[in-house]
C-alpha cells in the first residue's frame, strides 16, 4: 500500500501546505517533522513559483518570499531527502507545470522518487493534459494527484474514475486562500466521486477553522489547509514552529471527530 | 499544420486550472457555433465596417520610400480603427460573443492600455459590464489610456503583485475569471493563452493580412515581399502575417522588443531568449531561469512588455516560416520620431519597434521589391514617455 493510501487508512487525514523555503529552507525542514509529530497526515510542500495563478495573495506572497530568499528545486529535493529519514507520512510536491517541465519532467519525478516524494499536485495541469506528466510520474511511482472544482460537475467521473493518491476537491471558486463560508455543495461532489471510484477525496480551499475542518471531514476523508498555516508562518517568521504545532493540533483533533 | 487539440506543433494546449476548464470549453463550443453562424459574421462585418472604421487604409509611404531608397513600403494603418489600435478588430468578436454567450460581464488584461480601452469600448457599445485588469507599473505609465477605460463605463484595477506588468495583469484576470465565469467572459488580448483563445484571437485579427493582399493586389498587383510587424504576445503579427502563411515568397518578420539589448538583462526578447515552457495555459517559449521561474523583463512599451509570445508564433519560428528579430528602446524611439517626422504619423511605441526594423532592411531590398509595415496602433498614449525618454517635462 502506497504512504498516501495509508494516510486514509482508517481516519480522516488531515493534510497541511507549507511553502518550501518561507521564510527560508531552514525553517520549512525544521517545521515538517514537527507537524508531522503533531499530527499532520500529509504534508504538501509547495515548489514556489514565480505567477502562482491558482493562489490568493497569503501563497503569493510566501512564493515570493521563497525565491527572494534563494529557493530553488534543487535546495528543496536536498532538504526532502534531509527530512524523509526523520518522517515516515506521505509528502507531495504541489507547483506548478512550469518548474516541473524546464527542470525536466523526468528528471523531476526521477528525483522526487529518490527524495521520498510520493506524489504531485499541480494546479495547472488538467486531466485532459496530464498525459504532459502522467508516463514520468508512473516511471517513478509518484502519484499524480487529480482535483475536481465545483464547475467540474459531469467531468467528476472522467477525473476520478483515473485519479491516482487521492482526489483533491476543490471546496471553491477562485484562488486559494481563507474564507468565511464554504457554499459548495461537498458532500455531493464526494458522493458523485464514489460512484466510480473508492479513492479518497480531501477538501481543500478556503478551509482555516476547526469547525470548517471537521464539517468538510465529517463528509468526506479529509481536509487540506494551506493560507492559514502561511499565515502563521508569515506573522512568525522563523518562530513559526510552535505556533503552527499548536494550530495543527487543534485541526488535527477537529478533523478526528468529524 | 495540426489544430485539433489548440496545438501549432509542439505549442499550444490548454494548460489550466480544472476550475476554469469547463469555462474554455464553453468558449470553444460557442466559438465553433458561432464561427461559421452566417448572422453572427454578418454582425461581426457591421461592427467592423460601420463602428470599427474598416477596412484601414494601406497608405504607400512615398517619402519613406524615398529616404530609405529600397523597397517600397507600405504602412497598413491600424492606428485609423475606432479607439486607435488593432486591438478594436478581436474585442468586437469577442464581445459579441460574450453577448451571444448571454454573459452580463467581461474582463479583460491590459499592458499599454490599448486592449483595455478596446474592450471598455466593445463592452460599452454592446451594454455590458467591464473590468480591467492592468499592472500598476503600467497604469503609471498611461496614465491618459487609465481614464480613458473609465471614461467608458470600466473599472480599472491596478495590479501590484509581481513585477506589476502584462504578465501579473494576466494572472490577476485568470484569477478573477476562476472566481467568478457563469456570467463572465475573460476577453484575452492577444494571440496567447490556453486553447481555443489563441485561434480565436488569430481568426479576429486576420482581417489585417487579407485586407493587406487585396489592398495591394488592386494597388500593386502582386504580393508584398516582406510583411513586419511588432510581436508582445503577437496578436497584430499574427493577424498581419496569417493570409501569407501560404504564400511561402513572403517574408514574415516579427520584431520582438529588445529593451536595453538583447544581452543586457532588461529586455522583453523572447524568441531571441527564451526557451520552452509552459505558462498562461500554453506551452509555448518564454524568457525564464533554468528554474522555471518567469523573468522579469523589460520595455519601453507596455504592450510589448510580456515575457511569452503566442504559440502560433513559436511554431512559426521553430518552422522558419516567419522570422523574429529584437528591437531596442533606442531603435524605436528613433523610429517613432522618424514616422512622426517623415510621414506625418505617429505610431505606437509597440508598432515603431515594426517600423525600425523596416528602415533597417528597407535599403538592402530592390526598387520593385514590397514591404509592408503593420502599423498595429497610434502613438498619442506614448506621447508623454517618449518625452520623458528625451528629458522633456511636458506634465505637471
Amino acid at each position: 500500500m502506497s504512504r498516501i493510501k495509508r494516510a486514509f487508512e482508517d481516519k480522516k487525514a488531515f493534510i497541511a501546505f507549507v511553502t518550501g523555503g518561507d521564510p527560508d529552507i531552514e525553517t520549512t525542514e525544521a517545521l515538517i517533522p514537527q507537524m508531522a509529530e503533531a499530527g499532520a497526515d500529509l504534508i504538501e510542500i509547495g515548489i514556489p513559483f514565480s505567477d502562482p495563478i491558482a493562489e490568493g495573495v497569503v501563497i503569493q506572497e510566501a512564493d515570493a518570499r521563497a525565491l527572494a530568499a534563494g529557493t530553488t528545486t534543487d535546495k528543496l529535493f536536498d532538504m526532502v531527502k534531509r527530512v524523509r529519514e526523520k518522517v515516515e507520512i506521505p509528502l507531495v510536491f504541489m507547483t506548478y507545470i512550469n518548474p516541473i517541465y524546464t527542470y525536466g519532467t523526468e528528471k523531476f519525478t526521477k528525483m522526487c522518487a529518490e527524495c521520498g516524494i510520493d506524489g504531485l499536485i499541480i494546479p495547472d495541469v488538467p486531466f485532459e493534459e496530464k498525459e504532459e506528466v502522467s508516463g514520468a510520474c508512473e516511471a517513478a511511482g509518484i502519484e499524480l494527484i487529480s482535483m475536481i472544482a465545483p464547475t467540474s460537475k459531469e467531468r467528476i467521473n472522467m477525473i476520478a474514475s483515473e485519479a491516482k493518491g487521492f482526489l483533491y476537491c476543490v471546496s471553491s471558486l477562485g484562488v486559494t486562500g481563507v474564507r468565511s463560508k464554504i457554499t459548495t455543495n461537498i458532500k455531493e461532489m464526494v458522493e458523485q466521486v464514489k460512484t466510480v471510484s473508492d479513492i479518497p477525496c480531501a477538501i481543500g480551499f478556503g478551509i482555516a477553522t476547526p469547525q470548517q475542518a471537521k464539517e468538510m471531514a465529517a463528509v468526506s476523508d479529509g481536509a487540506i489547509v494551506g493560507s492559514a498555516i502561511v499565515k502563521i508562518i508569515a506573522q512568525n517568521g522563523r518562530a513559526c514552529i510552535q505556533p503552527v504545532c499548536d494550530y495543527v493540533k487543534e485541526m488535527k483533533a477537529a478533523v478526528a471527530s468529524a | 499544420m495540426s489544430e485539433k487539440k489548440g496545438r501549432y506543433g509542439l505549442y499550444g494546449g490548454q494548460y489550466i486550472p480544472e476550475t476554469l476548464v469547463p469555462a474554455v470549453q464553453e468558449v470553444e463550443k460557442a466559438y465553433e457555433k458561432y464561427k461559421n453562424d452566417p448572422e453572427f459574421q454578418k454582425e461581426l462585418k457591421d461592427l467592423m465596417e460601420k463602428y470599427a472604421g474598416r477596412p484601414s487604409l494601406l497608405y504607400y509611404a512615398e517619402k519613406m520610400t524615398k529616404d530609405l531608397g529600397g523597397a517600397q513600403i507600405y504602412l497598413k494603418r491600424e492606428d485609423l480603427n475606432h479607439t486607435g489600435s488593432h486591438k478594436i478588430n478581436n474585442v468586437l468578436g469577442q464581445v459579441l460573443l460574450a453577448k451571444k454567450m448571454g454573459k452580463k460581464r467581461v474582463i479583460a488584461e491590459t499592458g499599454a492600455g490599448q486592449h483595455g480601452v478596446a474592450t471598455a469600448t466593445a463592452a460599452a457599445l454592446m451594454g455590458l459590464e467591464c473590468e480591467i485588469f492592468m499592472g500598476k507599473e503600467d497604469t503609471d505609465r498611461q496614465v491618459l489610456n487609465c481614464y480613458r477605460m473609465e471614461l467608458l463605463g470600466a473599472k480599472v484595477h491596478p495590479v501590484t503583485s509581481g513585477t506589476m506588468t502584462l504578465k501579473d495583469a494576466v494572472n490577476e484576470t485568470m484569477r478573477e475569471w476562476a472566481s467568478r465565469m457563469d456570467d463572465t467572459l475573460y476577453v484575452l488580448g492577444s494571440v496567447m493563452g490556453p486553447h481555443p483563445f489563441p485561434m480565436i484571437v488569430r481568426d479576429f485579427q486576420k482581417v489585417i493580412g487579407e485586407e493587406i493582399k487585396q489592398q495591394l493586389m488592386e494597388a500593386e498587383g502582386k504580393l508584398p515581399d516582406a510583411v513586419i510587424a511588432c510581436v508582445g504576445g503577437g496578436s497584430n503579427a499574427m493577424g498581419s502575417f496569417y493570409e501569407f502563411i501560404p504564400d511561402t515568397s513572403v517574408r514574415l518578420i516579427g520584431c520582438e522588443a529588445a529593451g536595453l539589448g538583447v544581452d543586457n538583462p532588461k529586455n522583453a526578447a523572447t524568441i531571441a531568449n527564451g526557451s520552452v515552457g509552459i505558462f498562461h495555459g500554453m506551452k509555448s517559449l518564454f524568457c525564464q531561469d533554468k528554474y522555471g521561474q518567469i523573468a522579469p523583463v523589460y520595455s519601453i512599451s507596455a504592450g510589448l512588455d510580456y515575457p511569452g509570445i503566442g504559440p502560433e508564433h513559436a511554431n512559426l519560428n521553430e518552422t522558419g516560416r516567419a522570422q523574429y528579430v529584437p528591437v531596442t528602446d533606442d531603435e524605436a524611439v528613433e523610429a517613432f520620431e522618424y514616422l512622426s517626422r517623415t510621414e506625418g504619423i505617429i505610431p505606437a511605441i509597440e508598432s515603431a519597434h515594426a517600423v525600425a526594423y523596416a528602415k533597417k532592411i528597407a535599403p538592402t531590398f530592390n526598387k520593385d521589391q514590397i514591404i509592408v509595415v503593420t502599423i498595429s496602433g497610434r502613438g498619442d498614449k506614448d506621447v508623454a514617455a517618449i518625452a520623458r525618454y528625451r528629458g522633456v517635462q511636458i506634465f505637471d
